[in-house]
């Protein structure tokens, strides 16, 4: 098994209009995922929503200088970071087929990097 | 050793090269679930072949090569654990077991290589690397690009391979039909690549060679499926026309004005008879642009061509697969039906200029320089002939555009 992030990208936008039906609905899909996972024999290990970009905060730690501190996301998208999952999937193909089921308009699907003893970057 | 016996066995370690390194490397891959360990070994075990065999060919030349290849990877597996750093090795499919050969092996390679979740080009580059046994020098030269740029590709792809977790395994049905539709593009692709190679030759044998030999593998491994028995079948219909496409001189010669009978008959009527059998049984976009090649060489002449027929299966192949290049296609197949309106393929044509994907394609200038030549408009013609000529990136293309538009004042 390897282990896979889903970075959930989408409109930041829906935050704003959204109703308390929308938001139980949001978490209904969410719950729905979760149960597709289960089912396919993965397993989720972890995963949260997150604040808006607009709230985030970014720390630049530069050689020879002090660390500078900046309002915003690292890497501005028209898209914003809006949750993510840590999932165990039995390979690549069976992780893309989840992140197909993932409530999120734009899923990037990243391999957990191995950094157990004795191992290094591929 | 005697000269001749060298050349024998080179020629023969050539061929054997040629059929069976992806049968070799698929099963060493199997063993060491490591690329590039596999690829290592499967190169070592043909040079061992160069040394060893001017004492006796083996009988079963393939065979042999399979045993030295995995012998070696035992070894260095054996000599290399305590030193090995700890790489992610691919995932393979659990119903087959690590060390039983089986003859789909090279299929998972193909499917492994052409994984959607690589780039098309790094899918290209690394089928030749991976399937075909090119090296990066040769891969770069065919493709045109630099070797550095080359070698960047294929590790890139191989290391995505193993870090993500692409399985090296057949896909399952429900997928296979489009994962099947990625390989057959990337094989149709180093066809083209051969075909209309940018720069001073019109094709670049090697290339093109290996495509129709790509195109047999994936027929041989899966009989059953009919969109590889109809690319086989284009494939070989194009090549068969191979040496009509040029002049004496070295011109470029259009279709319409090859000489059918330097076509070549023997390849031709494997090629036909393929797509006839694909068509029977498929409406793939293959077997649909098989059955227009197909209607082009059985046709006794460019004219006597059933155009309305062209137009039909362009029409099929709009439904499932609606891209501007087959719109060009079929209007430039519309403009030569006996009686057309060409005021209205002309239209037709117009409207495709806007699409972003034809907006460096020089056969839709090209086209529409044919049917405005057709309705008299020679001043419009001549513009659009100089438009293609400014975006064809192949000499010979150029100088047979060149050579057209000069015709229009004639």
């Amino acid at each position: 098994m390897a282990q896979y992030m889903f970075l959930l990208f989408d409109s930041e936008e829906w935050y704003d209009n959204v109703t308390a039906e929308d938001w139980q609905q949001a978490m209904k899909l969410h719950g729905a995922f979760a149960e597709a996972v289960e089912k396919a024999g993965a397993r989720i290990l972890g995963g949260e929503a997150l604040e808006r970009s607009s709230t985030a905060s970014t720390v630049k730690n530069r050689e020879g200088a002090e660390p500078l501190v900046t309002d915003g996301p690292f890497i501005e998208t028209k898209e914003g970071l809006g949750g993510f999952y840590v999932i165990e999937a039995r390979d690549l193909d069976q992780a893309l087929e989840l992140a197909k089921l993932c409530p999120s308009g734009n899923v990037e699907v990243r391999p957990v990097m191995d950094t157990s003893a004795g191992s290094a970057p591929a | 050793m005697s000269e001749v016996v060298a050349v024998e066995v080179a020629r023969v370690v050539d061929r054997v090269h040629r059929e069976s390194w992806s049968t070799v490397l698929a099963s060493v891959v199997r063993l060491t679930r490591d690329l590039d360990l596999a690829e290592d070994c499967t190169q070592d075990a043909f040079v061992q072949a160069l040394r060893t065999w001017p004492d006796g060919i083996p009988s079963n030349p393939g065979g042999w090569l399979t045993t030295v290849a995995r012998r070696l990877a035992l070894d260095r597996l054996r000599r290399e654990t305590t030193l090995r750093r700890k790489l992610p090795l691919l995932v393979e499919d659990p119903v087959a077991p690590g060390d039983v050969e089986q003859p789909t092996d090279p299929l998972r390679l193909v499917f492994t290589c052409c994984h959607p979740a690589l780039a098309r080009d790094s899918q290209v580059a690394l089928t030749l690397r991976l399937i075909c046994g090119l090296t990066t020098r040769e891969v770069a030269a065919g493709l045109l690009i630099s070797e550095a740029t080359a070698a960047a590709r294929i590790t890139r792809a191989k290391k995505k391979i193993a870090a993500a977790g692409i399985p090296y395994r057949i896909p399952a049905d429900h997928e296979l039909s489009k994962r099947l539709d990625a390989v057959l593009t990337v094989v149709h692709l180093v066809y083209t690549a051969g075909h209309v190679a940018a720069g001073p030759d019109l094709t670049r044998t090697e290339l093109t060679g290996r495509a129709v030999e790509l195109a047999r593998l994936l027929v041989r491994l899966m009989p059953t499926e009919t969109e590889p028995q109809a690319l086989l079948g284009l494939l070989l219909m194009t090549e068969a026309r191979g040496d009509a496409r040029l002049s004496e001189d070295g011109e470029l010669v259009l279709l319409a004005d090859q000489d059918r009978s330097r076509w070549d008959v023997r390849m031709l009527a494997e090629g036909v008879s393929r797509a006839t059998a694909a068509l029977d049984r498929g409406q793939g976009r293959f077997v649909l642009q098989a059955a227009v090649a197909g209607l082009h060489v059985t046709a006794p002449s460019w004219e006597k061509t059933n155009w309305t027929q062209v137009v039909r299966m362009y029409d099929a192949m709009m439904v499932s697969w609606p891209t501007p290049i087959v719109a060009l296609n079929r209007a430039a197949a519309h403009s030569l039906v006996p009686g057309a309106d060409l005021e209205a393929v002309l239209a037709e044509m117009d409207a495709l200029s806007n699409e972003p994907a034809l907006k460096a394609y020089a056969y839709l200038p090209a086209a529409r320089a044919d049917v405005l030549a057709r309705l008299g408009r020679v001043d419009e013609a001549a513009d659009a002939y100089d438009a293609a000529i400014t975006l064809t990136a192949n000499e010979t293309e150029r100088r047979f555009l060149t050579h057209r538009r000069a015709g229009l004042c004639a």
